[in-house]
């Protein structure tokens, strides 16, 4: 992939530079375009707080950049749009699934996701914990992020499912360039899907070495 | 038509049929007593307590002792907007917020009626001035703590909607859109009800007031109006300016929701 041959997205990278937020301090690292970087750690080490920061929706130290240009740097919600981050348990507040996408996005949706068209005039209170994950899932996605966060993506799917999504979402994130901080529990897992992996230790992050 | 004053032996008489409420009640153990007469008596002391001010200040018209009644008013009024909130916003916001949004809309809307629709000399005439500002920051107050309180409550209550919207790159004001309109929903409700059943369900207690007391029933009607009118148009504002300025201060300039910035009561 060359970033300046024409036609082709500019690469983003997404850095992290002494990032401090809760018990977390001193956080630096790098998701370069189109890489997926794991973080994985105890329940209640910071993890979700340490993604939450990196979407502004945390109150953090530190310096945290997309392709150069520093969060504060531009409004918000802009940031956000560009920053997605897919919560464990990701929300609905209209009643029916089209109502949370742009008008057109049933005809767009992928099969590897599993769902008829006809999914988008579904009523969110009939989809299962995992449907919704993957809606989710592909609600950021069309949002054309460059830049995602995701908390646990599968954490609600059977074993089949899971290698189903991840396969699909790396081909997702290496076609359109996405910068991925991907917050993880099995090693499988991060073994199947991640560039670079980081464990929370105590306060710190630390590069674990030989996961790939 | 005269007005028949009432003897104050005669108020006795009202009096004696609240103790009768109150012995019954005692007896049935109904557990209503106790409260019922310590309202009555505070109706009884506040009233007539209020019924001197108003005596000496339309007997002096001077602008500044209206300004200063209508300066206490507010305040009792903001103070009660914070008590009647769930959960509301620390420090002095709370009170400042609720205070603001009923300063700008009760009394811009009162000086309108007074100065423009009556028009009595001067102006700020007591006898029209207090009433109506009186009656304008009641319903403000009602609407404008509903709003409030609906407002933070649902906040509390939808943080991860509010916070999942946020993640999609919405605005504070697109991710609150919802319960902001259930807020001014809230805050608007009892005035357009009140409009609707006018003269229908209720006689409302101004205009009976005003028959009771010897105005032909189509100049009181012509009050009312005026009046239900005003009123609306002053909670309305009211409660928007409150939930526009509340609604912000559950946001900081990085657009995060800062829940922390609530406390309950």
């Amino acid at each position: 992939m060359d970033s300046a041959s024409p036609g082709e997205p500019i690469l983003t990278e997404l850095l992290l530079e002494n990032v401090s937020v809760g018990a977390l301090t001193e956080v630096s690292l790098v998701v370069p375009a189109g890489q997926i970087v794991c973080l994985s750690g105890p329940s209640g080490s910071g993890k979700s707080r340490l993604l939450r920061a990196v979407a502004d929706l945390e109150p953090h130290d530190g310096g945290i950049y997309l392709g150069g240009t520093r969060q504060q740097d531009m409004p918000a919600h802009q940031w956000r749009s560009r920053v997605v981050m897919v919560p464990a348990d990701s929300q609905w507040w209209f009643d029916e699934v089209g109502g949370h996408f742009p008008e057109d996005d049933g005809s767009r949706l992928p099969s590897a996701l599993g769902f008829p068209a006809e999914v988008m005039g579904w009523s969110v209170s009939r989809l299962s914990s995992g449907e919704r994950q993957r809606l989710a899932l592909w609600r950021a996605l069309s949002l054309e992020p460059e830049a995602l966060l995701l908390d646990e993506p599968t954490a609600n799917l059977d074993g089949s499912s899971t290698e189903a999504l991840e396969t699909w979402l790396l081909e997702e994130i290496r076609r359109r360039h996405i910068a991925t901080l991907w917050v993880a529990h099995d090693p499988g897992q991060i073994h199947r899907v991640a560039e670079a992996h980081y464990r929370i230790h105590g306060t710190r992050l630390e590069p674990v070495h030989g996961g790939d | 038509m005269e007005v028949i004053d009432l003897a104050w032996w005669k108020l006795g008489l009202a009096a004696l049929l609240i103790l009768a409420l109150a012995g019954t009640g005692y007896l049935a153990r109904l557990g209503i007593t106790r409260s019922l007469l310590i309202a009555g008596t505070r109706t009884v002391i506040q009233l007539a307590l209020i019924g001197l001010v108003l005596e000496a200040l339309f007997a002096s018209s001077e602008l500044y002792w209206i300004a200063l009644l209508a300066v206490i008013m507010l305040m009792v009024a903001g103070r009660e907007v914070v008590a009647r909130q769930g959960r509301r916003l620390h420090g002095w916001w709370a009170f400042g917020i609720g205070t603001g949004a009923m300063f700008v809309s009760s009394f811009t809307v009162t000086v309108l009626a007074l100065t423009v629709v009556i028009g009595p000399t001067p102006w700020y005439a007591p006898q029209y001035a207090i009433p109506l500002l009186g009656m304008m920051l009641g319903n403000t107050m009602t609407g404008v703590s509903l709003a409030l309180d609906r407002l933070n409550e649902s906040a509390w209550r939808q943080r991860a909607v509010i916070e999942n919207r946020l993640m999609l790159g919405q605005t504070w004001q697109q991710a609150l859109e919802d319960i902001r309109r259930d807020a001014m929903r809230s805050g608007m409700m009892p005035s357009i009800n009140a409009m609707a059943a006018a003269g229908i369900v209720s006689l409302p207690g101004m205009m009976t007031g005003q028959i009771l007391a010897g105005s032909p029933p189509a100049v009181a009607v012509k009050y009312q109006i005026l009046v239900m009118l005003i009123i609306t148009v002053g909670t309305g504002f009211g409660a928007l300016i409150a939930v526009a300025w509340g609604g912000r201060r559950l946001f900081d300039d990085r657009e995060r929701l800062r829940l922390d910035r609530l406390v309950s009561s």
